[in-house]
């Protein structure tokens, strides 16, 4: 069980993520460019990656580490593929 | 003893949720492609690594079970961010170009 | 003989700890597996490992790592009132960095290291012309910048890689 305190950190947490995910939605909304968006998709990434990392702290349970870190590798490699892309148009070189 | 640590863990559970706010603020605030890029390439970087600094310091001071597996996504997160920034700036320089300074 | 079964015997450990950790079960079981990727995963990539430069001074890496640490703990805190403050005291500018070092994975880990710490991003490296471009978000001095980077971050890391 969390204890009080903690208790609190993890709630002041998820509105603090909720409120940098709204924000990079907004970005990722408006752009204007294509790298732009891809930024923002990049950063959704990473802050999803706190969201379930928060929330295997709140259940207790080490289940969503693998989850997290498979995130964080599909999230690098699609940003990188997308960069690739905008650089040449060809991803396979 | 155990609420300094409980309180160590909540201290750097909400910095590391207010980093990644602020790194998503400058990605809506900031005028410039360029400028946008400073935020989350790096706020977001030291803000998971707070947060990640804080699973770790409960799994291991409170729950007493020395699994560090989070350290792996930091270490993977400081690895790539360098990477995605790169690429991310070389595109813009291919796509919107290059400011005047 | 060694050399030849562990070329990279620093990526060897981080390896075994990186499986320890993952695997999250200090058995037996799992450091036989972890030690054994270890020996493989750099003799099956040793193809494209080639050129790595060896660390000559192992406690100057350690204080480098502990002067970055600290470097983006402060210079975070720095970006971090300047993205809440008014927006005029952004100076954004590009700057072009001249490089000592021939050693493109020396190059890399500069530039890596200036990403990561906050306020400045390396756009491209050019090995060739030993250039680095990199984008600031507030450079008022911008000779100032580049002497810090050259001094703070290369100097160290071409003593630590001894070349």
């Amino acid at each position: 069980m969390l204890s009080p305190i903690i208790a609190t950190a993890v709630t002041i947490t998820y509105a603090l993520l909720g409120l940098a995910i709204l924000l990079t939605l907004w970005r990722l909304w408006k752009g204007p460019a294509t790298v732009d968006r891809v930024l923002a998709l990049d950063t959704l990434g990473i802050n999803i990656i706190a969201v379930i990392l928060l929330i295997g702290l709140a259940l207790g349970t080490r289940l969503y580490l693998e989850a997290a870190l498979i995130l964080a590798m599909a999230g690098f490699i699609g940003t990188v593929a997308l960069g690739k892309y905008l650089l040449g148009g060809d991803i396979i070189e | 003893m155990t609420q300094v640590i409980e309180i160590t863990v909540a201290v750097l559970l909400v910095l590391g949720g207010a980093f990644i706010a602020i790194g998503a603020i400058a990605l809506v605030r900031m005028p410039d492609f360029y400028t946008r890029l400073h935020g989350p390439t790096k706020a977001t970087t030291l803000g998971m690594g707070a947060i990640i600094m804080a699973l770790i310091l409960h799994s291991v001071a409170i729950d007493g079970r020395l699994e560090p597996g989070e350290a792996a996504i930091s270490l993977f997160l400081f690895i790539t961010a360098p990477v995605v920034a790169h690429v991310l700036a070389k595109a813009a320089i291919r796509t919107i170009g290059r400011p005047k300074i | 003989m060694l050399r030849r079964l562990l070329p990279h015997p620093l990526l060897s450990i981080g390896i075994l700890l990186l499986w320890l950790v993952l695997a999250r079960a200090y058995t037996l079981n799992s450091l036989l597996f972890g030690l054994l990727l270890g020996v493989a995963l750099p003799l099956l990539t040793a193809a494209f490992l080639t050129d790595l430069p060896r660390v000559h001074k192992p406690l100057k890496a350690l204080l480098f790592f502990l002067i970055v640490c600290r470097d983006i703990i402060v210079a975070n805190w720095e970006v971090a009132l300047l993205v809440l403050g008014p927006l005029h005291r952004i100076e954004p500018r590009f700057v072009t960095v001249p490089l000592s070092t021939s050693d493109p994975f020396i190059a890399t880990l500069v530039g890596s290291v200036v990403s990561l710490t906050p306020g400045t991003v390396t756009v491209d490296i050019d090995m060739e012309q030993r250039l680095m471009l990199v984008h600031g978000l507030r450079i008022t001095d911008a000779a100032g910048t580049i002497a810090g980077i050259k001094a703070r971050y290369e100097a160290p890391l071409m003593e630590i890689f001894g070349c």
